[in-house]
């Protein structure tokens, strides 16, 4: 079923009782030509270039849960592509550019708001490396803004900037561009449109362990839902990457940390951009739904929990009410974390692992949501090819012998 | 707000502490393979489940010592010296 404004229409005549599943629930067939573990984001969006790409649409998203239930229904839905070096620029960027066809290309709203992202500088050295951030999108040709205190102060009145502010805010940068993506829509438009090219998803499907052939290679999965062969195998499932590679029989650099969130109760449109103080720890933006939706930190100790401690959300608060003190009135409705794939470098991992015919895409830490689209189109490239994406050469796992790591720790938003 | 054992000042709050990371972690000798060197370096095994881990009592005694703890329940299985070894339950798979 296309979606269209006569669709809904249509469905208005028909009190909204014709609508379809958006995507069917198969039962596993035995075999497939590819199997990508992880029903969130990256894996579904994976699925979908699979098929839309390459014309591979023997596929299952094999996931634990639900789809999106991990990270992807678990961040602060920002998208923006303000990296510090070329590889990084360049992949982060493609993705940004494929979200702002998204809508159109799923037929399906992801409520893309472009409504721009603001760095705030709170010292003079915060001043020269934000000049220098920009400048260094520049060099990677993409648009950054350098703005003055007095600019930041036209862009978003909530901020105190008064003489006894707290945090006095000196200047900042803006990436127009940058901005919000609804994030259960980017995983559902995902799921519907890789279902419609023949895709199967597979919830509540849990992968216990991995089949292997003669040569050690992987030949499919053992799941809960039972055995699915599989040509290809491919591991999308951000926090738990450590634990499939442990079942696959090889080891990661990644450490897995827990990032919590939290929204205020509801109030009316009031902050229009994403305003970011990686000084002070206070990442906020306003959801559609009026809310307003605080980043917090990471909890500085591994952990699967996916709920975050209080020290940290005591901090994030506190810096957050330091910046907008007209938020002290507001009521936090609910705090959650998602577990992350932390690695050294700050940079992703998408390509070959050292078990044949398994393939991975992990390692974005604190900024997966942003790189959904880029994440999924370069994993079903090396999937249905064997050979890396020009985009994801730099980032492979060997990066971490021959100590070419990217390091984008600076531009990633949360302190590590 | 979890709360960590530390053996000279007792039970304090973990924003009092810094974690360290992986414990027992010994470097290569200088003539080792790249390989065995970013293995040292930066793979880890980080299970779901009891981790050995090391962790400073920063804004206390300032000391370093080492823990088990449960990476989903947060839970501390056993406290021992920086120096000492992990008690044998840990280590043989209890929890």
């Amino acid at each position: 079923m296309r979606y269209s404004a006569l669709a809904l229409l249509r469905g208005a005549l028909a009190a909204h009782r014709n609508w379809t599943p958006a995507w069917r629930s198969p039962e596993p067939k035995a075999a497939y030509d590819i199997a990508i573990i992880g029903g969130g984001g990256h894996g579904l969006a994976a699925a979908y270039y699979l098929a839309r790409n390459h014309g591979i649409t023997n596929v299952a998203v094999v996931e634990r849960g639900w789809l999106g239930g991990g990270n992807t229904g678990r961040n602060t839905t920002v998208v923006r592509s303000n990296y510090l070096y070329p590889e990084s620029a360049r992949l982060y960027d493609f993705s940004l550019k494929l979200y702002e066809g998204l809508s159109r290309e799923l037929n399906y709203n992801v409520m893309l708001s472009q409504r721009g992202h603001v760095m705030l500088a709170h010292s003079r050295h915060d001043l020269e490396s934000l000049a220098r951030w920009a400048n260094a999108m520049y060099m990677n040709g993409i648009e950054a803004e350098l703005v003055s205190r007095e600019q930041v102060g036209e862009l978003i009145p909530a901020i105190d900037m008064s003489p006894a502010a707290r945090y006095p805010v000196l200047g900042g940068f803006m990436q127009r561009r940058g901005g919000t993506a609804r994030h259960d829509a980017v995983a559902w438009g995902y799921a519907r449109a890789a279902d419609a090219l023949g895709v199967d998803i597979l919830q509540n499907c849990e992968v216990h362990g991995f089949l292997k052939g003669a040569s050690g290679e992987v030949t499919g999965v053992e799941t809960s839902r039972g055995r699915i062969a599989a040509r290809r195998v491919a591991i999308a499932v951000a926090g738990h990457s450590s634990v499939l590679a442990k079942l696959a029989g090889f080891r990661l650099p990644v450490t897995s940390y827990a990032l919590q969130a939290m929204v205020t109760e509801p109030l009316k449109p009031y902050l229009d951009k994403v305003v970011i103080s990686p000084g002070t720890g206070a990442y906020v933006s306003q959801s559609d739904k009026g809310e307003m939706v605080i980043g917090g930190g990471l909890d500085l100790f591994p952990s699967y929990a996916q709920r975050g401690s209080f020290a940290v959300l005591q901090g994030v608060v506190a810096a957050t009410l330091a910046i907008f003190p007209s938020f002290s009135r507001l009521r936090l409705m609910r705090q959650w974390a998602g577990i992350v794939d932390v690695v050294h470098d700050s940079s992703p991992i998408i390509g070959a692992t050292p078990i044949p015919e398994l393939y991975i895409n992990c390692g974005w830490g604190t900024g997966g949501f942003k790189a959904i689209p880029a994440g999924g189109w370069t994993l079903a490239h090396v999937l249905a090819t064997g050979r890396n994406h020009e985009l994801a050469e730099p980032f492979q796992l060997e990066r971490f012998i021959s100590g070419r790591l990217i390091d984008e720790a600076a531009a990633s938003g949360i302190a590590h | 707000m979890m709360q960590l054992p530390c053996p000279w000042c007792g039970d304090r709050d973990e924003n009092e502490f810094l974690c360290g990371g992986t414990t027992h972690l010994s470097r290569p000798d200088l003539q080792s393979s790249d390989g065995a060197w970013g293995q040292y370096l930066f793979f880890r095994d980080n299970p779901k489940g009891a981790h050995l881990e090391r962790w400073r009592h920063t804004y206390g005694c300032g000391r370093w010592f080492n823990i088990a703890r449960h990476t989903v329940t947060h839970e501390i299985l056993a406290v021992y010296a920086i120096d000492g070894t992990p008690p044998a339950a840990v280590v043989n798979g209890a929890p």
